[in-house]
């Protein structure tokens, strides 16, 4: 959660210095990815067998566009943004480039997550991005002292005061807008019709914010809140709520009636990458079934790769079970691309949010 | 003097963990006197005037001032002032508002001290300097300055630490005569510390000589030149020539010396106590030692000796003549009269000294003086 | 030697400083100047003109948002300079040889942690189920947990204890340069403590309090970490906003506009506040 907003001003610099170094077979693999996604023994597997070398850098979806973004397309040599941040990212920053699907292992992947991952990152008729890992955010409630928590507007409950706490960023958007009864997936290309709903959730996060203990940035942070009880209720990620029941029972994911959010992080080639040869290598290891389900060890969510559930730690699957009957995983919304310029109408109504008293 | 001693001082004493910086000192200044506390750096001067000025509580004894007992009074509810060594005048503030300073901590109307700072810089030779910044003013001016500033308040006391050390030679005789001037026109007691023998015996009323903690002997400059009491004070005030030897006999007043250079010398005793076969110490100061080329000019009197001129120190009226004894490695200083007899002196020529035994005191000897006390200001 | 040879070891001498100012400070300065002036039109494309600075005008968000945080780096630098003279005065007077170091290594202490273990160690502190509630609770002040992160308060605490280093050490420096006897002859003409205060140590410490409120003033006003941690959840500081607008909104031209907003009102803010105590500059940095 160290940022600052010379980060992106030291990813130049970082990028200039890294000029230097480069060489045919043996590469050096830079990824720029989410905690979780290239655990140290994968690493090791992967440079035992390929010898090629593997820099690991933690970021999150918009830093990821702001430091390519900030290098034009440079400094790393795979990247791991949300499938629905590619199309708009690239449409307007141009970061990218196209990716050879020759040479990915198609028949590692779930086919159905592959085609829509693919529909969703195609600009101008060519594909950004193949899927990794995919999850929900919904809701991480404390049993024992929220129990009426089902649904993302709960959170407002009066009885809560205090006791709430979510990020301030366009998922919580998102969510109290289906909570609402809206889709704003439907108004994505509509932007009047967006701002409307827009407007109807700002209104209620303003009402709702007597509720919020605080407003979390980090993962560990909301772990810690819900862990110590200052915080009962919470919109997190489906991970972080079974990492915290196998602690304590009380506290679980809850998909949420209005649908949990579903997220899937891709694969993507940055536009100036100069170790393709590894990138795809990479790509086809972590897509092998045992991998795969190390990584889904690692960062707690499961992968599009085709029977890595056979691997997978059977604990987990039964807590994914308990928070997604069939029901709930036909009501998870996937998020669709993002237009361009929707996060500044977004971040308008987050300022706003914020400052409201 | 039935007055109440303008400073008076009883039995007082100021220790620092295991070292006595001033010990039971007594002494009383009267109304409208100057005066001079001497002694070496290190005997505990500062440290009796820190005591005065209120920055160190005594130990033991009693201060009063005005007949009103200091003990517990901090430094800004004395009626003292001081003049710093260093001056510490303000330089964030103007020569008016310097002098002004303690005027209005007093809560003197505006207009009343615009008027009393004025008259205080003219009584000090510095008219309308009101609005002259600290750095633009001279050494000099700066001593009138802090002396007016000190003035300007009316205090029973000005204390004054070695206030002429900074400046160069011309500028701090001339001072001293300035000073003394100052000191008549204000009216005020002054007490003057330094360990400049000159500067005390010039100002002073009257000069404690101070050694080791200790008062050795308060007087008027000219007793304590010509009648000196103990062995350090013949010492450290003025010059002299100093002698060592066993007494032989005693006769009253007068005593006989041993000197292993020729006869017993001859000497008035001073301590009361001298008795044959106590180790005496022996003072002559040069201007007591009569000086001719004829051997039977000086030969009625106690001591003589034929001595060899080695050096010639010409100082215009201080001129001193540096002699050493015939056959011995003894010198003596002997000022060279100025009668024009003299003037074609040469070294290596023969002449011959003397002096009555009146002019030469003997004090029982201390024993050998340790090394120096420790730094007078150790914990100031 | 000849003049040109002379003129060629004065230019080698200034080469590093000034390379470090042209690549450091002066170009990374006209780029964001560049970027603050464009505007986004649409997808890709962009315009020059003012309409960023206007965005900042217009819309009293950001205006609140930077009263604010310039109000509260003012009160900040206040507090460090309260708290700090006291620190200074102690090590500079009174303190003596190993007690000197002592204190002087106790306020350095906080910095050999990074910015974000010292802003956790608060929240460790602060927070409900923290270090301090446990206390007063223990003690029997408090009935339950008592929260005293996410507010302003937080944000003060965490801003001071990270500035104090840089009050105490330019005041330390002014106030040892204090000739004592300045204090004992004020004292001996009738002063008392707080007239020697205010006539004599702040007038001769004035050009170190100046340099240590610019450097607390600044760094409080650029500080992100602290408030964005310790503060609750209404509280906005600039510098969050610029973040935002580089980071989150992908939109640069407005960060950049908002950096040299900052920029240049804090720097006028220093202005006046040197100007208000009768400073200059160059007295505030020709004794740090």
């Amino acid at each position: 959660m160290a940022r600052s907003t010379l980060r992106a001003v030291a990813a130049l610099a970082g990028a200039a210095l890294a000029l230097g170094a480069a060489s045919a077979s043996a590469e050096t693999l830079r990824l720029l990815t989410w905690g979780g996604y290239a655990p140290d023994d994968v690493v090791a597997m992967f440079e035992k067998e390929t010898g090629h070398k593997v820099e690991v850098t933690l970021s999150n979806n918009e830093e990821m566009i702001a430091k390519l973004r900030a290098t034009g397309g440079g400094g790393f040599d795979l990247a791991q943004p949300s499938q629905d941040r590619i199309a708009g990212a690239q449409a307007e920053f141009g970061i990218y480039k196209p990716l050879d699907l020759s040479r990915i292992d198609a028949a590692q992947f779930i086919p159905s997550m592959l085609e829509a991952t693919k529909r969703n990152t195609t600009v101008d008729g060519k594909v950004y991005g193949v899927p990794h890992v995919w999850g929900t955010s919904g809701l991480v409630v404390n049993k024992a002292k929220a129990p009426g928590v089902k649904d993302y507007l709960d959170l407002c409950d009066p009885a809560l005061k205090g006791r709430v706490s979510y990020r301030l960023k366009r998922p919580t958007l998102i969510a109290f807008a289906f909570a609402m009864g809206e889709d704003p997936f439907a108004a994505y290309a509509d932007p009047d019709a967006y701002k409307a709903i827009l407007d109807k959730v700002e209104k209620k996060l303003v009402e709702c914010k007597a509720n919020v203990k605080t407003y979390w940035s980090g993962g560990d942070e909301i772990l810690n809140l819900l862990r110590s009880g200052e915080v009962w209720a919470a919109m997190a990620w489906d991970t972080g709520g079974w990492k915290l029941n196998a602690e304590n029972p009380d506290i679980t994911f809850v998909a949420p009636a209005s649908g949990a959010l579903g997220w899937i992080d891709t694969f993507a080639l940055p536009k100036r990458g100069r170790a393709d040869d590894a990138a795809y290598a990479w790509i086809n290891f972590v897509m092998r079934p045992e991998i795969a389900a190390r990584i889904t060890a690692s960062a707690g969510n499961f992968t599009a790769s085709k029977g890595a559930d056979a691997f997978a730690d059977p604990a987990l699957k039964a807590r994914f079970q308990a928070s997604f009957p069939p029901e709930a995983i036909d009501n998870i919304k996937w998020y669709p691309p993002v237009p361009a310029g929707l996060e500044a109408m977004e971040g308008a109504v987050l300022d706003r949010v914020k400052a409201a008293q | 003097m039935t007055d109440t001693p303008d400073l008076e001082a009883v039995r007082l004493t100021r220790r620092f963990q295991d070292f006595t910086a001033v010990d039971e000192v007594s002494f009383a200044a009267p109304p409208g006197s100057f005066f001079s506390i001497l002694g070496p750096s290190g005997c505990g001067k500062t440290t009796l005037l820190r005591m005065i000025a209120g920055f160190l509580e005594p130990s033991s004894g009693a201060l009063r001032i005005k007949g009103r007992d200091m003990v517990g009074v901090p430094p800004n509810r004395r009626p003292v002032a001081m003049v710093f060594q260093h001056l510490a005048l303000f330089p964030m503030m103007d020569v008016g508002r310097n002098v002004g300073f303690g005027l209005r901590q007093r809560r003197v109307p505006s207009a009343e001290i615009e008027r009393r700072v004025a008259d205080a810089l003219e009584r000090v030779g510095l008219p309308g300097f009101e609005r002259r910044r600290v750095d633009q003013l001279s050494g000099g001016q700066k001593q009138r300055v802090a002396i007016a500033r000190a003035m300007v308040i009316e205090p029973a006391l000005l204390l004054l630490d070695e206030p002429l050390g900074a400046l160069d030679l011309k500028l701090r005789e001339h001072m001293k005569v300035e000073l003394k001037r100052l000191q008549e026109t204000f009216g005020a007691t002054f007490v003057y510390i330094t360990h400049d023998q000159s500067e005390a015996l010039v100002m002073s009323d009257q000069v404690a000589v101070m050694n080791r903690g200790r008062f050795e002997q308060i007087g008027p400059p000219q007793e304590l030149y010509y009648n000196p009491r103990t062995a350090f004070v013949a010492g450290f005030v003025g010059d002299a020539n100093r002698l060592r030897g066993k007494v032989l006999r005693r006769e009253g007043d007068a005593v006989e010396v041993a000197d292993p250079a020729g006869p017993p010398l001859r000497a008035a005793a001073a301590s009361a106590g001298l008795a044959p076969g106590d180790e005496a110490e022996l003072f002559v100061r040069p201007e007591a030692i009569r000086v001719s080329r004829q051997a039977e000019d000086v030969a009625g009197m106690d001591n003589v000796f034929a001595c060899e001129v080695r050096d010639i120190l010409f100082n215009g009226a201080n001129s001193r003549i540096n002699a050493r004894v015939a056959g011995s490695a003894r010198e003596f200083d002997v000022a060279a009269p100025q009668t024009g007899e003299f003037a074609d002196l040469r070294r290596g020529e023969r002449i011959h000294i003397g002096w009555n035994a009146a002019a030469a005191r003997a004090f029982a000897a201390e024993p050998a003086e340790p090394g120096k006390a420790q730094a007078e200001e150790g914990a100031a | 030697m000849s003049r040109p040879a002379g003129r060629l070891t004065l230019i080698l001498l200034l080469a590093p400083l000034l390379l470090w100012l042209t690549l450091l400070i002066v170009i990374p300065h006209a780029a964001m100047l560049f970027v603050s002036l464009r505007e986004r039109v649409g997808v890709g494309e962009y315009a020059f003109g003012l309409g960023n600075y206007l965005t900042f005008l217009a819309e009293p968000l950001y205006w609140n948002t930077f009263v604010r945080t310039a109000w509260m780096s003012v009160l900040a630098t206040a507090l460090t300079l309260l708290i700090g003279f006291p620190v200074a005065w102690h090590i500079a007077k009174i303190a003596r040889g190993r007690a000197r170091q002592a204190l002087f290594l106790a306020c350095l202490a906080p910095f050999w942690a990074s910015e974000l273990v010292r802003t956790y160690g608060w929240m460790i502190l602060l927070r409900e189920s923290g270090v301090f509630s446990a206390v007063l609770q223990w003690a029997g002040l408090a009935e339950g947990p008592v929260e005293m992160l996410y507010n302003d308060v937080a944000i003060m605490v965490g801003l001071v204890y990270t500035s104090m280093l840089f009050m105490v050490v330019p005041l330390v420096t002014t106030l040892d340069s204090l000739d004592d006897s300045l204090i004992e002859a004020a004292y001996d003409l009738g002063a008392s403590g707080w007239t020697i205060l205010r006539e004599i140590v702040i007038p001769h410490a004035r050009p170190g309090i100046a340099s240590g409120c610019i450097v607390v003033f600044m760094m409080s006003l650029g500080n992100y970490l602290t408030p964005i941690l310790l503060g609750g959840k209404s509280s906005l500081w600039f510098t969050g906003l610029i973040y935002d607008q580089f980071i989150t909104r992908f939109n640069w031209e407005q960060g950049a506009a908002f950096g040299f907003l900052l920029l240049g009102l804090s720097s006028a803010i220093v202005w006046a506040g040197l100007r208000l105590s009768g400073q200059s500059l160059r007295s505030a940095m020709a004794r740090p």
